[in-house]
């Protein structure tokens, strides 16, 4: 099932969110390009992946998804471990979902890489006309925190790309000017010896 | 039924008869097969005897045991198939190909895409098609009109499968067993519908007897009474019936005087929201979306929740409310229920179903309420206890989990956080609670042994090499569900 193409990079990158926010569709979209409308509730852990070209390079995004749910954050501790991209998620309709960022902020910071690369997204654009959290004021946050800033409809895929797109790039940029000695930047094939692949993964997720 | 003796003498048993570390799984009363073992039975030319009720007795073998308690799924002549399927020699190219077909057969059945446009309905060659399921479903309407985007979602959803599975309905159609026009009850299913209405007819139900008759699954005319007194609900004394209901019913609606205005309280309204958010994100949606349904589930779910303060609501715990649900509206209706709706019913007869709902939900949850406390460490265990299981049956599948750093948690949490309702179709669901419910009173801890049995476990690779969630399905069990029928 798995593509028999090769890939410069693995990139890990998590959304996380309150629940309902769009988290699920944002993976979909993406990765496969569907948007579902009577989607379930996210248990537990979900991921997808999808590989993009990029400068050049050939990268492999591996977005992991899990609920927004409180209960299941003792669970999902792991879920950070490795990760270099985040795409925190507000639902543009319901203001509780923003108020919620400056939360889930922390408990990122508090679990993942310092280094890791964040993007505020805005969701649900297709509902502009129940908006209740302004563009401008959210834009203003994000540069106050120094993360990136997008907003975005899962439902008409307007912009879901570069949102994605875009952490992708970011954090490549970073790991490019680490210098990253071992030969990381080889190229490696999915048929490879597994050995090769143990290798090409620790400087890309772990040495940021 | 098999002693207590013997689940635990398993996990501390040393016996060392078999290759590798293959043990025997005793489940309760009647252990699931080891297909390995049972392999080596076949081609050693031994069939087994046809398989008779009664108390095993404490045996020195795998073969003994077996031959002496009876198949849980009970699948009558598919058996020899069935067990030739299970002992297939599983190596790598085969279990991608059958999991990759499979996985996308139990996704589609995972979402029930009974409503897409574009049902389409199975060729005769397809492994898994029943033609009788297959013929009824035709006349099922296509369901509710989406709008363009999530119509093209279903579509695109269908087309990215490699195989299209055949339609089953979500829940099996009533007008099956009642039309003139569709097949008469097998002779076999009457008999077994006599015995449970004798059982139910006298004045003490034999609550053992309906145990060990439920176990092998229970017809669906007798079900909503069986599961009534399964979880302890109803009295075995037929007489006590009537005012114990009444009691509980009431004291249900005192709640919802009670508590339900609260969810709008500063303390409460992130609960209620929650489960506001939740309930149209269940499946299925044709039931869960009607206005009547929604507002049962929310209450029941909100009064549930505050007065289980350890827990709370916690998400998976909708999706135990609906096959109660179900079963109880089926008391009263003979169409599907996807189909039904549950507003024409008398408004006594819903309140009824409401609270009979809430009872037997809160029974069941109570067995499990460590599953969704804090940590949730029901879950934990009971994922640990997968992960020792199948590194003793099956260590190939856990050294690969290891070598691509695969956490069982990551893929075992949903199975143990929903009860498999989300690997499986409704109906499966409902035909494996009866064998649960029955369980959970001998052994509280077999909901832990039902997933750890082998033959649920899902295979798939997804292609990446960094993370490969790798989950076993065992054909048998598909196969087995799409014979289902009640």
């Amino acid at each position: 099932m798995g593509s028999d193409e090769a890939y410069n990079f693995v990139f890990k990158v998590v959304l996380i969110g309150e629940s309902g926010v769009g988290k699920s569709n944002l993976l979909s979209r993406f990765t496969k390009n569907e948007f579902n409308h009577d989607s379930r509730t996210t248990i537990g852990v979900e991921f997808s992946t999808r590989t993009v070209q990029l400068s050049g390079f050939t990268i492999k995004a591996q977005i992991w998804d899990t609920a927004g749910l409180e209960r299941y954050r003792a669970i999902t501790s792991a879920y950070y471990r490795g990760a270099v991209g985040a795409l925190l998620v507000y639902d543009i309709t319901k203001h509780l979902t923003y108020e919620s960022v400056e939360r889930w902020l922390k408990e990122l910071y508090d679990h993942a890489d310092p280094d890791i690369v964040v993007m505020l997204v805005g969701n649900k654009t297709d509902l502009e006309s129940e908006r209740s959290v302004p563009t401008e004021e959210a834009k203003d946050f994000a540069k106050k925190k120094d993360i990136l800033f997008l907003e975005t409809s899962a439902l008409e895929s307007t912009n879901v790309e570069a949102a994605f797109t875009n952490v992708l790039a970011e954090i490549h940029k970073k790991v490019r000017s680490k210098a990253v000695v071992r030969g990381s930047i080889s190229a490696v094939s999915l048929n490879s010896h597994r050995a090769e692949n143990a290798e090409e993964k620790k400087p890309c997720c772990r040495n940021i | 039924m098999s002693s207590d003796g013997n689940k635990k003498q398993f996990w501390k048993r040393n016996a060392a008869k078999v290759p590798g570390s293959i043990q025997h799984v005793y489940g309760a009363q009647h252990p699931p097969f080891d297909p390995l073992l049972h392999a080596n039975l076949i081609k050693a030319g031994n069939k087994p005897p046809p398989a008779t009720p009664g108390k095993p007795k404490k045996a020195t073998t795998f073969q003994e045991f077996e031959s002496i308690t009876s198949d849980a799924w009970d699948v009558g002549d598919d058996d020899d198939e069935l067990l030739a399927m299970a002992a297939q020699n599983l190596n790598i190219e085969v279990v991608m190909e059958t999991a990759n077909k499979v996985h996308s057969y139990m996704q589609w059945f995972a979402e029930g895409d009974v409503t897409s446009p574009e049902v389409s309905f199975a060729s005769q060659s397809s492994p898994y098609t029943d033609s009788r399921l297959v013929k009824s479903h035709s006349e099922a309407p296509i369901g509710s009109p989406k709008d363009a985007a999530g119509e093209r979602a279903a579509l695109h959803r269908q087309r990215s499968l490699p195989h299209r599975p055949p339609v089953i309905p979500l829940v099996a159609r009533m007008a099956d067993q009642n039309t003139s026009g569709t097949p008469a009850m097998t002779e076999r299913e009457a008999s077994r519908l006599d015995k449970f209405k004798q059982l139910l007819a006298g004045p003490n139900t034999d609550l053992e007897e309906l145990r060990k008759l439920s176990w092998s699954g229970i017809p669906r005319q007798v079900r909503p009474i069986a599961w009534k007194l399964l979880s302890g609900y109803l009295p075995a004394n037929a007489e006590r019936r009537e005012s114990v209901l009444q009691r509980k019913r009431q004291e249900y609606f005192g709640f919802i005087q009670q508590y339900y205005d609260s969810r709008n309280d500063e303390h409460h309204q992130d609960t209620y929201r929650q489960i506001h958010i939740d309930i149209p994100r269940m499946s299925p949606e044709s039931l869960v979306l009607q206005p009547k349904v929604t507002e049962i589930f929310e209450r029941i779910l909100f009064i549930w929740a505050i007065r289980h303060p350890a827990s709370g609501y916690v998400q998976g715990i909708n999706d135990l409310v609906t096959p109660f649900f179900v079963v109880y509206v089926f008391e009263y209706i003979e169409e599907e229920v996807e189909n039904f709706d549950v507003s024409s019913l008398q408004e006594e007869a819903l309140r009824n179903i409401e609270a009979d709902s809430f009872w037997c939900m809160s029974k069941l949850l109570d067995g499990i309420q460590d599953n969704y406390t804090f940590a949730q460490p029901g879950i934990q265990r009971k994922v640990k206890a997968l992960e020792e299981l199948v590194s003793r049956i099956d260590e190939s599948v856990h050294r690969h989990m290891h070598q691509y750093e695969v956490e069982y948690l990551q893929f075992a949490f949903r199975w143990m956080n929903n009860l498999l309702m989300r690997e499986l179709p409704l109906r499966c669901t409902i035909r494996l609670w009866d064998t649960y419910q029955v369980q959970t009173h001998t052994n509280r801890h077999s909901k832990k042994r039902r997933c750890e049995a082998s033959f649920l476990w899902k295979k798939e690779t997804l292609g990446e090499h960094e993370k490969h969630y790798v989950f076993l399905v065992s054909s048998p069990l598909l196969k087995h569900c799409s014979k289902l029928h009640f």
